[in-house]
């Protein structure tokens, strides 16, 4: 068929359904060989299917994410009484760090990126992610890195200078030892990991979208990733100077932040919180792509005002990077600057509150069907809200200058990051926990779950923003008994036993749900998005026939003869690259298939990165092994593994459709 | 005795702290201001928290109104609305673009007023003439130096800080090693103090009182312990207390303490510690000269009474383990006399 | 109806019992892997002791020459502490700027004290030698400070000058301060192989 007769309206033809059936089975049992996963030990080093490793993603972000939380109630109960000596302030400094730098660097971004990396294929139509071999090195960078922080946690190295280490105290002078290098290598794995994350998404986004997903039909949730991605590709590359800059200082006796050689310790400050700030919001918006999906199926009704929400989310990260020095009001910036970042910091409250009036106006004129996931979403707004209030507060330069590096920051952030990002991705894990593992968790127990963490959430925070004012500053292991503080932070310390009980709940909740939870089915929230439109989980292939999309909903609005792609081979491993703005198709793309060498060059980058701790000779060597294993990696057939194709010879050698399905005329 | 005279003083002075501390307005809490800087801070806080707090019951209003219109239904299986009737859109769409103005025109009202107040703040700071404090952040105490036009009215002393009510007082900011912050809460807000560079603040105390300051960034292991006090005092009482510190150090009367005196300057103190009019120069650690003046010492975490002072200088450690006093290994009676000569130097 | 709830279990059990085991046994092989690594080095390095037993001010049984009569005893090797603990050596290094031993041996290059930063010891180049020097004093201008120095930061001091020839394992030594810097760091100076020196001249 040429294309111009594939053009013309299409004419009734009849098919023989068990021609059909038994066609549509012959091609099944081909992609599930085709697109088979490796099993066992190998498996686990050279598997590139995106659902796989962002499970794997998501389990171990999770367990940083109970780890960090042991180290929130260990420095609870140090804070519960004045003058505790529960923990020593050794002890406090170096839990404190590892506490922040577990949550913001190997639970945050990472849970955020796996979620994407899973669901962003799924949501615009497409069997794999664009760069499947960089996905696995990136998550192999990502453990690597995370095991590097916790094993020196372990013995006694782990970094006591506070997540973001300011200089000097976090230079070689001040911060004896290895602390402080582990946790700036450590750094570097997990920006690296963004970073791969980064680019997958974008790719994935924007030209491996199914036919008729225009721009203008993206989900947000996948608009979201996009945005997300930008800002982890402009952000990063400044932490790694930081870092970079940091390890130098202390390993190989540079001066970029020694004063008195020439250096600026403010230097420091500005290059990591040009990373800083994009950070939280890097955190932060993937969120609101988790809420845009849930309110609409639970709201059973469409977006309200999806160009202004897209355009919000875009205005977010643009603004976000312009806010950075609002970190920095105390230092001896002039003030005029300092206005100017009090503007933007404002400013960016713009695009959130439009984001929220367009959300509740969608549940205003919905049918709201108030699950787990909804529930969630509605403790978003309340703990978001106010988070989002009392950054603007912080945003204003004299208000800062009293409430700064004090425990109302502490509340600020915690709100904003627990409701903002985690209370939205508790609520997804309940949404596509169906999708992920084919079982739906316990209604009851979510709700259990959800009460325990909003309760103990606000017992915790709230007390804090009154701390604040009553002049407790951050990062103290203990105080006096005289400052008034000890009632307050009991309330909180009780507050966090409560907050983690929400926390085990769930945790139960999915042990019981992965072997006694109803079964699912496809669809179970009869929800829109093109996810929802394969099993649950999904095979590996993801969709059979590529659907084509007709609308921002698609499941809601495909019509009873809606088209589906066809002609994809089943014997490689193949998928539809489109265009950017239309999503027309363009060619067929052979995606590379499972390896061993992204892990080798993990593993070369983590000799680099960790023996760079001790000497710089490991850069150079390092650098060679990850050049060696690089060329072999670029080198390799894309379907090197993908044997069982060559084994039994099948190959397709024509496009059309299969001679069994050929119509007749009629 | 004038010694235990000067101790139940100094526990007075310590529990009156407490008690107030207890109470709503604490003399370490920022909505207590006692001082123009503060003042104006605390009504720009105002201004913000009720105007958020209005924002945000009506936001949750909003909220919980929407909630109005759900089911029970135990599955999500209500028909998908794609085409919802248009004046109601158009309706909402008028109420998220009102609601989208009434922000921005609240968030330009705010950063009219944040402006307005940091400009006040830091206009003052070139016109100043009154009083000049050179304040040094060391780990983890503070080193203060009163300047004077007249070199005889300089003086350094450390962790407690007098100033005269009423009289605008700049502080230059310095940092010895590491990032600290200078924060009285009551007073003002808070400046860094960043090694290679002066930062500069000024405030004022409208009151007379004791107001107490915490190290605000954190500086290593004992930045729970860098406190710092501000007693603010009429003018005769600032004069006379200036006047004391710039003189030598008293001479020791009684023998016990011109033992003390020998002890401090043939042991470990004298590396650290300087005492003018002795051979004791040393400024690496807080400046002694006037100890006994003080009402707290270890950075204003500990009441100056002979037992606390007798304490900290065997095994500082155990109170502030990781602080740069080391412990020291004196005899009961050498640890007395000097524990006596200490205490006399007023 | 026991037995298919049974087999439905095993059942469930076989999808990925196989895979989730090598997950948790290359988990564990990885974590086992670096802890040997860092464990090796990390342990003592890493160690802050702000608490020490009461000073003495004693200082240790020197021998200054080689040459003796009958045999030799046997050698009493004394270990330093503070050379495995980089807390240590860099407080050293603070403590050697604030007690003004750059006074007379600047930077480590000596003026009106001998250089320590060379391989040249007039005095002993052990822990105990360096420990005796400090609390003892010398002839010819090594002033005493016994009773002035604790004994713990005697050892601490000890440790710095040691490293100054970079007799230390390079990721104990300090890196360079946050000052001017007047040479390379500890933590980048070659090992000099000390000897033996005379005192200087009258």
């Amino acid at each position: 068929m040429s294309h111009e007769e594939a053009q013309r309206k299409p004419q009734r033809i009849e098919i023989d359904q068990e021609e059909l059936e038994a066609t549509m089975r012959r091609e099944r049992e081909e992609l599930e060989r085709t697109w088979a996963r490796p099993t066992g030990l190998r498996g686990w080093f050279t598997d590139t299917d995106h659902k796989s490793i962002a499970k794997r993603y998501i389990v171990t972000a999770f367990v940083f994410f109970i780890f960090g939380g042991i180290e929130a109630a260990l420095m609870r109960i140090q804070l519960m009484r004045p003058d505790s000596h529960f923990l020593s302030p050794d002890q406090y400094n170096q839990i404190f760090t590892v506490h922040g730098t577990t949550m913001m660097f190997l639970f945050a971004v990472p849970i955020m990126t796996a979620m994407g990396i899973y669901f962003v294929p799924l949501m615009v139509g497409a069997r794999d992610v664009a760069f499947p071999r960089v996905n696995l090195y990136g998550y192999f960078v990502y453990l690597i890195g995370g095991i590097l922080l916790y094993t020196g946690f372990l013995l006694n190295t782990g970094p006591d200078a506070g997540w973001f280490a300011y200089v000097p105290l976090s230079g070689p002078a001040y911060s004896p030892g290895k602390r402080v290098d582990i946790w700036a290598q450590m750094i570097t794995f997990t920006e690296i990991s963004a970073l791969a994350g980064a680019v997958v998404v974008i790719g994935t986004a924007f030209k491996m979208r199914a036919p008729g997903m225009t721009l203008n039909r993206l989900p947000l949730f996948v608009w979201a990733q996009v945005v997300t991605s930008f800002m982890i590709i402009f952000a990063m590359p400044s932490v790694m100077l930081a870092s970079g800059f940091l390890a130098s200082d202390r390993l190989i006796d540079t001066h970029f932040f020694n004063p008195a050689e020439g250096g600026d310790a403010i230097l420091y400050q500005h290059l990591f919180w040009f990373f800083g700030h994009p950070e939280v919001y890097i955190i932060f918006i993937p969120a609101l792509g988790f809420i845009s999906p849930i309110i609409v199926t639970f709201a059973r009704r469409k977006l309200f005002g999806y160009v202004a929400l897209v355009l919000s989310l875009i205005s977010t990260g643009f603004i976000g990077f312009g806010l950075w020095v609002h970190h920095m009001f105390a230092t001896p910036i002039p003030q005029m600057g300092q206005s100017l970042f009090t503007a933007a910091s404002m400013m960016i409250a713009i695009p959130s509150g439009v984001q929220i009036f367009c959300w509740i106006a969608t549940l205003w004129g919905g049918k709201l069907n108030i699950k787990t996931p909804l529930l969630f979403v509605l403790g978003f707004f309340a703990i978001f809200i106010l988070g989002g209030l009392t950054g603007v507060m912080l945003a204003s330069v004299p208000l800062d200058l009293q409430i700064h590096d004090t425990f109302f920051v502490v509340a600020h952030l915690h709100y904003v990051l627990i409701g903002g990002s985690v209370f939205p991705l508790f609520g997804a894990f309940y949404y596509w926990f169906p999708k992920w593992t084919g079982r739906m968790l316990s209604e009851r127990a979510g709700r259990w779950n959800f009460w325990l963490m909003f309760i103990g959430f606000n017992l915790v925070f709230f007390p804090m923003h009154q701390l604040g004012l009553n002049g407790m500053p951050r990062r103290v292991y203990t105080y006096l008994p005289e400052t008034g503080w000890g009632t307050l932070n009991m309330i909180a310390s009780l507050g966090a036993f409560i907050l983690a009980g929400g926390v085990l709940v769930f945790v139960i909740n999915v042990i019981w749900a992965r072997y006694a939870g109803a079964v699912a089915g496809d669809n179970p929230w009869a929800a829109d998005s093109l996810e929802w439109a394969t099993t649950s989980p999904p095979p590996n292939y993801n969709f059979h026939n590529l659907p084509v999309v007709q609308g921002r909903y698609p499941i809601w609005q495909a019509t009873a003869d809606a088209p589906v792609v066809r002609g994809l081979s089943t014997t490689k491993r193949e998928t539809l690259v489109t265009s950017v703005m239309d999503a027309q198709p363009e060619l067929r793309f052979d995606i590379p298939g499972p390896s061993i060498w992204p892990s080798l060059v993990a593993l070369s980058t983590a000799v680099m990165f960790i023996a760079g701790i001790f000497t710089p000779w490991a850069i150079l060597i390092g650098a060679i092994l990850a050049g060696i294993a690089l060329t072999c990696w670029f080198f390799g057939d894309p379907n090197y593994e993908n044997k069982t194709a060559r084994e039994t010879g099948e190959r397709s050698e024509h496009v059309g459709p299969a001679p069994e399905l050929r119509p007749k005329e009629v | 005795m004038i010694e235990t005279r000067n101790t139940t003083l100094k526990i007075c002075a310590a529990l009156s702290f407490v008690l107030c501390c207890t109470s709503c307005g604490g003399i370490h809490n920022a909505l207590n201001p006692t001082g123009p800087q503060a003042q104006n801070l605390s009504r720009l806080w105002w201004l913000f928290f009720i105007v958020c707090s209005v924002v945000f019951v009506l936001v949750m209003i909003a909220l919980l109104l929407s909630l109005r219109n759900r089911t029970g239904e135990p599955q999500v299986a209500t028909a998908p609305v794609i085409e919802p009737p248009a004046e109601q859109e158009r309706k909402r769409r008028n109420v998220v673009i009102s609601a989208v103005t009434i922000t921005v025109i609240i968030l330009f009202v705010f950063l009219i007023a944040s402006y307005s107040a940091g400009r006040s703040m830091t206009a003052e700071l070139e016109h100043k003439n009154g009083l000049n404090i050179e304040l040094t952040g060391h780990q983890w105490w503070w080193e203060v130096r009163y300047d004077d036009v007249d070199a005889s009215n300089i003086f350094t002393t450390a962790n407690e800080i007098h100033i005269p009510v009423g009289v605008p007082v700049t502080f230059s900011l310095k940092a010895a090693d590491v990032i600290h912050s200078f924060w009285v809460p009551n007073l003002a807000g808070k400046k860094d103090l960043i090694p290679g560079k002066i930062n500069t603040i000024w405030l004022q105390a409208d009151k007379p009182g004791v107001y107490r300051g915490q190290c605000a960034e954190y500086c290593g292991l004992q930045h729970a312990r860098m406190a710092l006090w501000i007693v603010a005092e009429p003018q005769e009482q600032f004069n006379a207390w200036r006047q004391n510190q710039t003189q030598t150090s008293v001479t020791p009367a009684s023998d016990s303490q011109k033992r003390g005196q020998q002890v401090f300057l043939t042991s470990t103190c004298v590396m650290c510690h300087a005492i003018n009019g002795t051979p004791a120069g040393s400024n690496i650690g807080p400046n002694l000269t006037h100890v006994a003046s003080r009402n707290m010492i270890a950075a204003a975490t500990v009441v100056n009474t002979r037992e606390h002072l007798a304490q900290w200088i065997i095994d500082s450690q155990q109170y502030k383990p990781g602080n740069k006093m080391p412990q020291n290994n004196l005899s009961d009676a050498d640890l007395q006399s000097l524990v006596e000569y200490l205490q006399s130097l007023k | 109806m026991f037995k298919k709830k049974f087999h439905a279990k095993t059942q469930r059990h076989k999808e990925k019992p196989f895979e989730t085991r090598q997950r948790l046994a290359s988990l564990r092989l990885c974590v086992s892997i670096f802890l040997c690594f860092l464990c090796l080095t990390s342990c003592k390095r890493e160690q802050r002791q702000f608490s020490s037993p009461p000073s003495t001010f004693k200082s240790y049984d020197v021998t200054m020459s080689d040459i003796h009569p009958g045999s030799p005893g046997m050698p009493q090797p004394v270990q330093n502490p503070s050379d495995q603990r980089a807390f240590d050596t860099n407080e050293g290094k603070r403590l050697f700027t604030q007690y003004n031993c750059s006074g007379c041996h600047f930077n480590g290059g000596g003026g009106i004290g001998p250089p320590l930063m060379d391989e040249k010891w007039i005095y002993g180049e052990n822990p105990e030698n360096i420990y005796s020097t400090i609390v003892e004093g010398r002839p010819n201008g090594m002033p005493s400070f016994r009773q002035k120095i604790p004994d713990n930061q005697v050892q601490q001091l000890v440790a710095y000058v040691r490293s100054m020839s970079g007799q230390l394992r390079k990721d104990v030594a300090p890196t360079r301060n946050d000052s001017m810097n007047a040479r390379r760091s500890e933590q980048r100076t070659e090992r000099e192989t000390p000897r033996r020196s005379s005192p200087p001249p009258q």
